[in-house]
């Protein structure tokens, strides 16, 4: 189908664009790279009055890389993210998240940004913004204002951007040093939506094991964080009980059962994955101490 | 209601092109009905079907997904812009050699997508070559002959076919 009709305007500056977002309040909606936006409109699933299309603002097309994290302009695509050697080196689970988003053609225009102000329960990037303890920097005519990855995803679809507000950056802090990270995920077709993935990440330290925490997509209405260290506190990484971490996440959560999945089988996806997920992790923290 | 036109000049196989069109016009739509250029082939509308991929300065990405507003000022190539019959690009030459389509209504997604994939990956395994297709949806050829077709174009491209 076709997008219902809506009022269009393509800002050519940032303040231009919280000025337009401003004055549509609730009725306004900021297109980036549509991926996720389209297709809603396509099937008359949304309905804004006035998009306000941020494509023009290519001075948010950027990666800021440090030592201590990435930090992802609102116009930054995900391929651009995936293949961006700094960003790799500082946080690798970005390009390895990012590989798991949907399909290469699709990433090529969607941006990483927008993934995550569209809080889908299923977008691999906001389980990579939590498990990393990100910050969402928010903008809107009233001023900037940074909020927590904690207090960002409040439901399906649903985050803490206020009408009137755009989510101009992400930032995706480093881990500590000793820190070895994946992203797993079980889908019916490489590229579809997982019926359960988690980004896994854990630290080493002397050989022990000091922290195992994961963040998953598509079992919890908003991105779950877990911290699983307590059954392999202290143990060598080879040695270490990961399906114990497995059977803990797994009691901790309370999947949706759809037409792909029921209940109990991405219960079982949840204890199975996370004692992969962790031991791949834990095998990288040694080659990627820092 | 009238909707309101907005003027968009875009450059679509090396020539460029004014057009008048409500925001909401797909470039799917815009490329078809605007400009004739049937080459581009809707299927799904929302994403998951490929058939509609076109490149984006370069890029291949869907064109069902883009407004053609928002790709004013950009370069768009279609299947038309990829070659001709009389002078085929590799991979259309390697899809006709590998007979990598059967109805054929997906082939021009799969030949832009395949385009800027050879281009930037001339030397795939098959697992890579499966992965770059798998965003774009067949129902005929089983995706044998197709990803025999990927590798073919790969093969003409280190070799230099382009020119043919």
């Amino acid at each position: 189908m076709k997008p219902p009709p809506f009022a269009w305007t393509a800002p050519q500056s940032l303040d231009e664009a919280l000025a337009a977002l401003g004055e549509a309040g609730d009725q306004g909606k900021v297109l980036a790279g549509g991926q996720s936006l389209i297709p809603l409109l396509n099937m008359r699933l949304a309905a804004p009055a006035r998009i306000v299309d941020i494509n023009r603002l290519t001075e948010l097309a950027y990666l800021r890389t440090s030592a201590d994290g990435v930090r992802v302009g609102a116009l930054a695509r995900h391929t651009d993210v995936e293949l961006d050697d700094a960003a790799y080196s500082v946080q690798p689970l970005l390009r390895r998240a990012l590989r798991l988003v949907a399909h290469p053609v699709i990433r090529n225009r969607g941006t990483t940004v927008g993934s995550i102000a569209h809080a889908d329960p299923s977008g691999e990037m906001t389980a990579v913004l939590a498990l990393t303890g990100g910050t969402a920097h928010v903008a809107s005519a009233a001023g900037p204002r940074e909020v927590a990855a904690s207090d960002f995803f409040i439901g399906p679809l649903e985050s803490a951007l206020q009408p009137g507000e755009l989510l101009e950056a992400v930032t995706f802090p480093a881990f500590a040093p000793g820190t070895g990270s994946t992203f797993v995920e079980v889908a019916r077709r490489h590229g579809d939506y997982a019926v359960c993935g988690l980004a896994a990440a854990v630290r080493v330290s002397d050989g022990l094991v000091t922290s195992a925490r994961t963040a998953y997509v598509s079992v919890a209405p908003t991105p779950l964080v877990l911290d699983l260290t307590e059954p392999v506190r202290g143990a060598t990484a080879p040695d270490a009980d990961w399906t114990a971490c497995g059977a803990v996440a797994a009691e901790q959560t309370e999947p949706e059962p759809d037409i792909h999945a029921s209940a109990d089988y991405r219960r079982h996806l949840v204890l199975v994955l996370t004692a992969r997920a962790l031991a791949e992790a834990a095998a990288r923290a040694g080659a990627e101490a820092a | 209601m009238t909707e309101q036109q907005h003027e968009v000049d875009v450059v679509v196989n090396g020539v460029p092109h004014h057009l008048s069109v409500p925001a909401r016009r797909l470039l799917s739509d815009a490329l078809r009905h605007d400009l004739g250029l049937t080459g581009t082939h809707v299927g799904c509308e929302h994403g998951v079907c490929g058939a509609c991929t076109v490149l984006l300065d370069g890029r291949p990405v869907r064109s069902c997904l883009l407004l053609a507003v928002t790709a004013a000022g950009h370069e768009v190539t279609t299947v038309e812009g990829l070659g001709t019959a009389e002078d085929m690009h590799p991979v259309q030459r390697a899809f006709r050699e590998c007979h990598g389509l059967q109805c054929g209504f997906c082939t021009p997604g799969f030949l832009t997508t395949v385009a800027a994939f050879v281009a930037e990956a001339p030397d795939p395994t098959e697992a890579e070559a499966r992965e770059a297709i798998s965003g774009n949806l067949c129902r005929c050829t089983g995706y044998q002959n197709i990803v025999a077709s990927v590798l073919r174009a790969a093969e003409l491209t280190r070799e230099g076919g382009a020119t043919s």
